[in-house]
């Protein structure tokens, strides 16, 4: 019996943190791809501590639903899980390469597949492109388009940045859009100055977080002029210094997370039969939406 | 009814119907089942599969291949071996039936928790205890399944019920929605969509603790069958079946305040220099302030450490907690840093009805009764207008109470330290 164990943040405060793992298992469920997919926690229930055990299934995978990797993906996920013997060399990691472990659960003695996180697979640049076609609403913009994506900086952790500048590249190279620059919230180029480093008179900006909160929904509209307080609300698009910014929110809300999960389980050895192709048909943006 | 006192009472009632009556309420008819299809075709599937000498037990009998008619009379070679008494061969498949048939209760008893609830342990135990499955005899089983059994789990109320093909069918919904009708109630057949019901309470407002007593009231899951059940208590109250079900096996890992606390990393790390080996009291204060029936319906079962209890009741929940909840962990980040200050001596004059309504307002925030106490009852302390009043008799303009700075090297900052 394979299944599937989505581990993410969630809040103590604000409900919006774990409605996209929610959503995104509800989608991977619907595809048949597992015979059960469970959700656990750091700060809602199950906890990290307690999902294992409400697991039945003997063939599990467990994918962190976190943008980069770090501290909850190399110390706490493992640790509360109780993964014996985990030592984050298992990855043998550059910062963006984590797969996955096997590894003994002791909570419940049986083996977990523990994956890399979501956030630097190499789906996720394509999460990213299709948040900007969700957002303007047009399946295929790209031209006449600069792409930014933000994130915090190398100030909270190294690899946060390396995710975003790897997928800024790989979104780049695709030549889709005419700019693509990565952008950060606490070091250069900070974001708050969005307008200095783009030409084009729109620009996509898709914050790389897991879920809408604080972050994007406070600091990043704020910061780059959006609105002078949250509360007010914005457009989509704003004009910000002559440049029509389309802020798309966490891009982690992006119904194709889904098709991350699934290919982060399928690297670790899962077997999804056609539930890669299901899922990446049935989140597509429609066109004219 | 096993009291044998109303068993004499009845013999004295003289009215014939009343017997009747108390007769059938007091030990409910075992109901009429007929044996389904896929209940006979599961046994037949199990029969397939036996090695020589295997049975499959139903309660009271058990069925079997004797070995020798396996390849010679294909027809005819099931034995029915009811206990202790005579036993009988060459069944054909009719025979058996008609057998099974005879033991219907039995039978999809047998179907219902070893094809359709399964061998996953959580649910099978928590399935087999809203019947008292491994207490009850079948018979009186279904004949109280036909009544409707009543359990309670956290705020929910499960009732049981089987049907005439032996089925169980359960039903869910807040404890207080009792004796609603059901057409009153927003009735839901997913067991996911519990995770709409549990995300705000009464009053719209997040809910970060799944077993706070918060549960909004006002709809029902009609008609669930046995893995929705589980599935749908599951969503409510995460992992306290799996928990329920270590404890009854006796293997609950509790984990205690001091191992948990050791545990904590990152900003949380700072919580382990709250315990300063001169006992447990501040922990004490934690579990009263949170852990509380009035908070949360687990079970507290952790404790200071190992060879140190609480001071505190752990409450009477039917599901046990084993390790401080991040709920409990991001509080007590707070308060040790809060326990980390040193008392000081303020000095400003209260009347003695001030004193007191700071007390009540203390108390009616502790007990989250700010919102009944009503608009013009001046009475209660924790009134708006009163509370109004002694802020505005007793605050100066930065907010300082009785106009004594919280900190008198920054005598505008009545926050300060926040
Ligand atoms: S630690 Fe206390 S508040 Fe948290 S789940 Fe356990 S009993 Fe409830």
């Amino acid at each position: 019996m394979q299944s599937l164990v989505i581990v993410a943040h969630g809040s103590h405060l604000n409900p919006e943190s774990s409605a996209p793992t929610y959503a995104h298992a509800d989608t991977i469920r619907a595809s048949g791809a597992f015979d059960e997919v469970k959700t656990g926690f750091w700060k809602e229930e199950p906890h990290f501590r307690e999902v294992l055990r409400t697991v039945e299934g003997d063939d599990v995978y467990v994918v962190p639903l976190f943008v980069s990797e770090g501290y909850f993906t190399e110390q706490v996920i493992p640790r509360e899980l109780r993964l014996e013997g985990w030592d984050v060399s298992e990855w043998d990691s550059d910062g963006l390469s984590a797969d996955q472990a096997t590894l003994v659960a002791s909570d419940v003695g049986r083996e977990v597949h523990y994956c890399g996180p979501v956030g630097t697979h190499a789906a996720m640049t394509d999460v990213i492109e299709r948040r900007a076609e969700s957002v303007t609403g047009d399946p295929d913009v790209g031209e006449g388009f600069g792409l930014a994506v933000v994130g915090h900086g190398t100030e909270r952790n190294e690899n946060s940045a390396k995710a975003i500048e790897y997928h800024a590249d790989r979104i780049r190279e695709r030549g889709r859009f005419d700019e693509v620059r990565a952008l950060y919230m606490d070091e250069d180029p900070e974001v708050d100055d969005l307008p200095e480093f783009f030409e084009s008179d729109d620009v996509v900006l898709v914050p790389l977080f897991i879920a809408d909160g604080y972050h994007t929904q406070e600091d990043i509209p704020e910061d780059v002029g959006l609105c002078e307080d949250h509360t007010e609300g914005y457009d989509v698009p704003e004009t910000v210094d002559g440049t029509r910014i389309w802020y798309a929110g966490a891009v982690g809300t992006e119904p194709l997370m889904a098709d991350v999960i699934l290919e982060r389980a399928a690297d670790a050895g899962a077997d999804l039969g056609d539930a890669l192709a299901t899922v990446r048909e049935t989140t597509r943006v429609a066109a004219g939406d | 009814m096993s009291d044998p006192e109303s068993a004499t009472d009845s013999e004295f009632v003289t009215d014939p119907e009343s017997v009747t009556a108390a007769e059938s309420g007091d030990e409910p008819a075992v109901p009429e089942i007929d044996l389904p299809s896929d209940a006979f075709d599961a046994v037949l599937d199990a029969l397939a599969g036996l090695a020589p000498d295997e049975w499959i037990r139903f309660e009271g009998f058990a069925v079997g291949v004797a070995g020798d008619d396996r390849a010679a009379d294909a027809d005819a070679h099931y034995v029915l071996e009811p206990a202790g008494d005579d036993s009988r061969t060459g069944l054909n498949e009719r025979d058996l039936h008609a057998a099974l048939a005879d033991r219907a209760p039995a039978v999809t008893d047998w179907y219902v928790f070893e094809r359709v609830v399964g061998e996953f342990g959580p649910r099978r135990a928590f399935l087999r205890w809203i019947e008292d499955a491994d207490g009850a005899t079948v018979a009186e089983r279904y004949a109280a399944l036909a009544a409707g059994i009543e359990r309670a789990w956290g705020q929910l109320r499960v009732i049981a019920t089987v049907t005439d093909r032996g089925e169980r069918r359960y039903e869910v919904r807040h404890a207080d929605d009792v004796g609603v009708p059901r057409e009153e109630l927003t009735a839901h057949d997913d067991p996911l969509e519990a995770r709409e019901i549990v995300t705000l309470d009464g009053k719209g407002r997040y809910r970060p603790l799944k077993t706070a007593p918060t549960l909004r009231r006002g709809w029902v899951f009609p008609d669930l069958g046995p893995k929705e059940l589980y599935e749908t208590v599951e969503t409510v109250y995460p992992a306290t079946i799996a928990n329920w079900h270590r404890e009854r096996e006796g293997e609950l890992d509790v984990s205690h305040w001091r191992e948990t606390m050791a545990r904590q990393s990152g900003i949380y790390g700072v919580i382990r220099t709250w315990d300063r080996g001169e006992g447990h009291e501040h922990v004490n204060w934690v579990a009263e302030a949170c852990c509380d029936d009035s908070q949360c319906l687990k079970r507290r079962e952790w404790e200071y450490d190992e060879d140190t209890d609480l001071d505190v009741d752990g409450g009477e929940g039917v599901f046990p907690c084993r390790e401080p909840c991040s709920v409990v962990v991001s509080a007590a980040r707070k308060w040790t840093r809060l326990e980390s200050e040193q008392p000081r001596t303020y000095e400003f004059d209260l009347t003695p009805s001030e004193k007191e309504q700071l007390e009540e307002i203390v108390d009616a925030v502790a007990d989250g009764r700010t919102d009944e106490i009503r608009e013009a009852d001046t009475k209660e302390g924790a009134n708006r207008y009163r509370a109004r009043f002694l802020r505005a008799k007793l605050f100066d303009d930065a907010g300082n109470l009785g106009g004594v700075p919280t900190d008198p090297d920054d005598p505008d900052d009545p926050d300060d330290g926040e």
